[in-house]
């Protein structure tokens, strides 16, 4: 060996060249990039907003009130990403966060635990009814979950882990008995509501039901399939129990930084207000991008964690793709049903029948099955619900730097809202704001007197705000059609795409949405792989 | 984007949607003047078109593609316009070869393939300006073809019904082209376009052809169809014109070595069976495949293929003893084991050769290429009489000529 053997060196500067640019300072972003960190390399984030933290981005939206983002508690963290990444997010020591289920007529059905392990407001047998069904759920949705930690298996490339992914579920299927495992895969692709029916009486927690299982997604309880939003829910955890949830110490508002913190310790530099232009591609293989100021950064490694449609419709290059592939990217469904409301309250609400303590948990509104079935109805034909369903914490209570002393931050979940209103959101938002407030005035007497300021984000806004293509938090529908294998969609759902080194890591790649980090995660450990799978 | 144009009101789209059904066959703009001229009454449907088969003799009228001139109507043949800024980029996208190199007023043959490499099917694409293109092919396939434009400004719209076409094959081509004045067609290279006067409009001319000979094909749009074919018809009394049938035209592009989409590989779109599509290199089309390019439908499955050696067929010319054609026999290997298929077979007039387009299942084709049998069923008053026949693996074309190339061209 001869001098001359050496390696020449690099003839990129340094400074424009990494191992792996990571496109998205959302949560699974950072996830991506502080397991790729981790791994010793060079790793850079470009994130287009002024701050990190995508959809948990935090915002002043009155002033001296803040709201934390999109999401407004944590119930599917997965403990094994906080763990390897060092994500210290905890529950504040104390009861489980309680989820108040309100009517309007009775006393708040409260569940208690993880998703009701002992619930207040209902009879005794309803209640035991209630932990037979959740039981069910529960160990249905374990068999589901063991597939979330990796990524979905290739067909046509079946490999060794993938088999003893399938054998473990045939096993933990029939672990229980045949019985049990004829009745899993009787439910799997049933709708909520014959579910419900089959086992509940009260209409309160068959709402919750619908509600939990339809969040997010466009359907209604009674459509085929609902159960498995259901599922998805309940395959997240909290302090190790299914079905759980939490907001951390802090609030809402450390989640991002904890995310951030992970990511930094990492080594990973992380750049704001760097928009991405396109992403370079050129034979089919990716080699960095190009911000929208013009600047080039090259790596070999490109995993973009935004929305697959925003990848792939506005940053890479039409040509660089096959047909078939835009095809099938362009028809992901990807439209918002859910609207979220920030309230500034000069005082906290008061919700009838609930005591000041249950305040500080979950408040859903849904009256029954029936409710969340009718709130649907309109939302197939592009109008909002007349009469929606939500879900509403109290941030400020979590986190007293969101409101001023006395005052009390209000945030919702609501749906139906549909992305592609009729009417369009211009005029419909003014409406849908002041029946969301009737709402919250009928269940909360005195609340619209105390209301300082009201924000209400629709998908649209959603959309605008933190691109998020049709402002679905999922980045695509989370149905049967969009999940595993298909999400987004087959030649790109093992989280590599058709271009080679350009990997997909947000709620729109395998497993969904949702503060988990495993999206990220995977895509991280998947690239990491490499050669070994 | 398309060539559908939108109705006055709903109950007139009606009327005209359901008008449809009174011509089942449509009647190419050259149609009056081949109905006076056929003698047999043997049409077939060409893509919807009424189309013959044979006008008054299969044989005189091959002899008179390969011996004097030939006129055959090509107007069903599919035919999109695509301009636009990204026209080159969109069809470099589209199609297998590299757009970049076809010149303004240049032709190539190509084929598409969708994203698994497989192929859709393969036609002429004419560079007709900068940003201005025509490809022409035997299956439609609009929504593909609308679909690849998506995120590139270029607009396609299928003018199949509006352009006429006539092809003008065979050693006088030429001389009835000049007759008919076309001055500057002797310039006209292999795969050269040109513009002609013609009846106050224009008429394209390129030196094209599906027969392996010296030959052209014209483009008018659909009103000036007639005048056009008496124009040539007039010229060509001298230099023994005659219209033919595709019965002809089959048997010189087998001698030509040429392939038909739907006879000699199944398209990817028109399959039912998932075995039964084809990558480029599994019929012959390996050469037009450009990796250098840039990127293009199903570049990443072709290469993968021929990495990973999992190409499963390729397309062969066979010559086979004897003088029977052995149009879809069975290919075997030692007599014993089944090798593929014949596509398409003809006894070859002028190379005086039996010889056939084949299909065989690698390694048949690759690594074996000895030892190749066809087991004719020749159908002899009622009963099969079995032949086994010796193959062998010859180069396509199986008929050269030089007449095809020469430039300027041969008067004769």
């Amino acid at each position: 060996m001869t001098s001359s053997d050496a390696p020449p060196s690099s003839p990129k500067t340094a400074a424009q060249s990494y191992d792996a640019i990571v496109i998205g300072a959302g949560h699974n972003g950072l996830a991506a990039a502080a397991k790729l960190g981790r791994s010793g390399r060079r790793v850079l984030v470009l994130e287009a907003a002024n701050a990190p933290g995508g959809a948990m981005r935090g915002r002043e939206f009155a002033p001296g009130f803040r709201s934390a983002g999109l999401a407004h508690l944590v119930n599917r963290l997965d403990p094994e990403v906080a763990r390897d990444l060092g994500i210290a997010l905890a529950a504040t020591p104390g009861p489980a966060m309680p989820t108040a289920v309100l009517d309007g007529e009775r006393e708040p059905a409260v569940l208690r635990g993880a998703y009701g392990e002992t619930i207040d407001g209902v009879t005794a047998d309803e209640a035991a009814a209630f932990s037979r069904l959740r039981d069910k759920l529960t160990f249905q949705a374990g068999i589901l979950k063991r597939f979330l930690r990796r990524a979905p298996p290739q067909l046509g490339a079946i490999g060794i882990g993938d088999i003893s992914t399938l054998m473990a579920a045939g096993f933990g299927v029939i672990r229980k008995g045949r019985a049990e495992g004829r009745d899993f895969l009787r439910m799997l692709l049933m709708n909520v509501a014959d579910v419900a029916d089959e086992y509940l009486e009260d209409d309160r927690l068959k709402g919750l039901l619908a509600f939990d299982a339809t969040l997010g997604i466009h359907l209604g309880p009674r459509s085929p399939t609902s159960l498995l939003g259901l599922y998805y829910r309940l395959t997240g955890e909290a302090d190790g129990k299914a079905g759980g949830q939490f907001i951390p110490q802090g609030g809402m508002a450390a989640v991002a930084p904890a995310f951030l913190k992970a990511a930094e310790t990492a080594g990973v530099t992380i750049r704001c207000g760097a928009r991405v232009g396109r992403i370079l591609a050129d034979r089919g293989k990716a080699g960095g991008v190009v911000l929208a100021d013009g600047s080039e950064l090259s790596a070999p490694v490109v995993v973009s964690a935004i929305h697959p449609q925003a990848t792939f419709l506005q940053l890479v290059d039409a040509a660089e793709t096959g047909t078939g592939f835009l095809r099938a990217i362009r028809h992901v469904r990807s439209a918002g049903n859910v609207a979220k409301l920030d309230l500034a309250l000069s005082r906290m609400p008061s919700f009838a029948g609930l005591s000041g303590r249950d305040h500080a948990g979950r408040i859903v509104i849904a009256r029954s099955m029936t409710h969340v079935e009718n709130a649907f109805n309109p939302a197939k034909y592009g109008e909002f619900s007349p009469d929606p369903v939500m879900e509403i914490v109290l941030p400020s209570l979590a986190d007293s730097t969101l409101a001023p002393d006395g005052a009390c931050t209000l945030s919702a979940l609501v749906q139906y809202a549909p992305y592609k209103l009729k009417a369009g959101w211009e005029t419909g938002k003014p409406a849908f704001l002041r029946i969301v407030i009737d709402i919250l005035e009928r269940h909360a007497p005195g609340l619209s007197d105390t209301i300082l300021a009201a924000e209400l984000s629709t998908p649209a806004d959603i959309e605008a705000e933190y691109n998020l293509p049709g402002g679905h938090w999922h980045h695509g529908e989370l149905q049967a059609d969009q999940l595993l294998v298909n999400r987004p969609t087959g030649a790109a759902s093992g989280y590599a795409t058709p271009i080679e080194g350009l990997y997909l890591a947000s709620a729109g790649a395998h497993p969904g949405g949702g503060i988990s980090g495993l999206a990220g995660w995977n895509a991280a450990r998947h690239i990491l792989a490499g050669d070994r799978r | 984007m398309n060539a559908l144009t939108k109705p006055a009101n709903a109950a007139e789209a009606r009327r005209a949607a359901r008008d449809h059904i009174a011509t089942p066959r449509l009647e190419t703009p050259f149609h009056p003047r081949l109905s006076a001229l056929d003698a047999v009454n043997d049409w077939y449907n060409w893509a919807g078109c009424k189309a013959p088969h044979a006008l008054f003799d299969e044989e005189l009228e091959y002899f008179a593609i390969r011996s004097t001139a030939a006129l055959f109507d090509i107007s069903p043949m599919v035919k999109y316009r695509i301009d636009g800024p990204d026209a080159e980029r969109y069809l470099n996208r589209l199609t297998l070869r590299d757009v970049r190199k076809l010149g303004v007023g240049r032709v190539h043959y190509t084929a598409w393939c969708d994203d698994d490499g497989h192929v859709l099917d393969d036609g002429t694409l004419f560079r007709l300006g900068d940003q201005d293109f025509r490809l022409c092919c035997q299956e439609r396939h609009l929504p593909w073809l609308l679909d690849s434009a998506f995120g590139l400004a270029v607009d396609i719209r299928e003018e199949t019904e509006e352009i006429a076409g006539v092809a003008l094959q065979g050693p006088t081509s030429y001389a009835v082209l000049a007759k008919a004045g076309f001055s500057g067609a002797e310039r006209l290279k292999p795969f050269d376009i040109g513009s002609f006067a013609h009846d106050g409009g224009t008429v394209t001319v390129s030196r094209t052809g599906f027969t392996g000979d010296l030959g052209y094909e014209l483009f008018v749009p659909r009103q000036a169809a007639l005048p056009l074919w008496d124009r040539l018809w007039t010229a060509g009394a001298d230099h023994g014109i005659r219209a033919i049938g595709y019965a002809a035209l089959n048997r010189t592009r087998i001698e030509a070595g040429f392939i038909v989409a739907n006879a000699d590989f199944v398209t990817a779109e028109a399959a039912l069976r998932a075995d039964r599509v084809r990558l480029p290199d599994e019929i012959g089309l390996d050469w037009l495949v450009d990796p250098d390019k840039p990127n293009f439908n199903g570049r990443r499955a072709i290469l993968d293929a021929r990495r990973n050696q999992t190409l499963k067929h390729v397309l062969v010319g066979l010559e086979i003893e004897g003088n029977i054609p052995a149009e879809h026999a069975f290919v075997y290997h030692r007599g014993k084991r089944e090798a593929g298929l014949v596509t398409a077979a003809i006894w070859s007039p002028t190379a005086k050769r039996n010889v056939a387009i084949a299909s065989l299942d690698r390694p048949y084709g690759t690594r074996f290429v000895d030892d190749l049998w066809v087991e004719i069923y020749a159908m002899r008053e009622l009963k099969y009489q079995k032949m086994m026949k010796r193959a062998k693996i010859v180069p396509r074309p199986f008929v050269k000529l030089a007449r095809r190339t020469a430039t300027p061209p041969g008067l004769r």
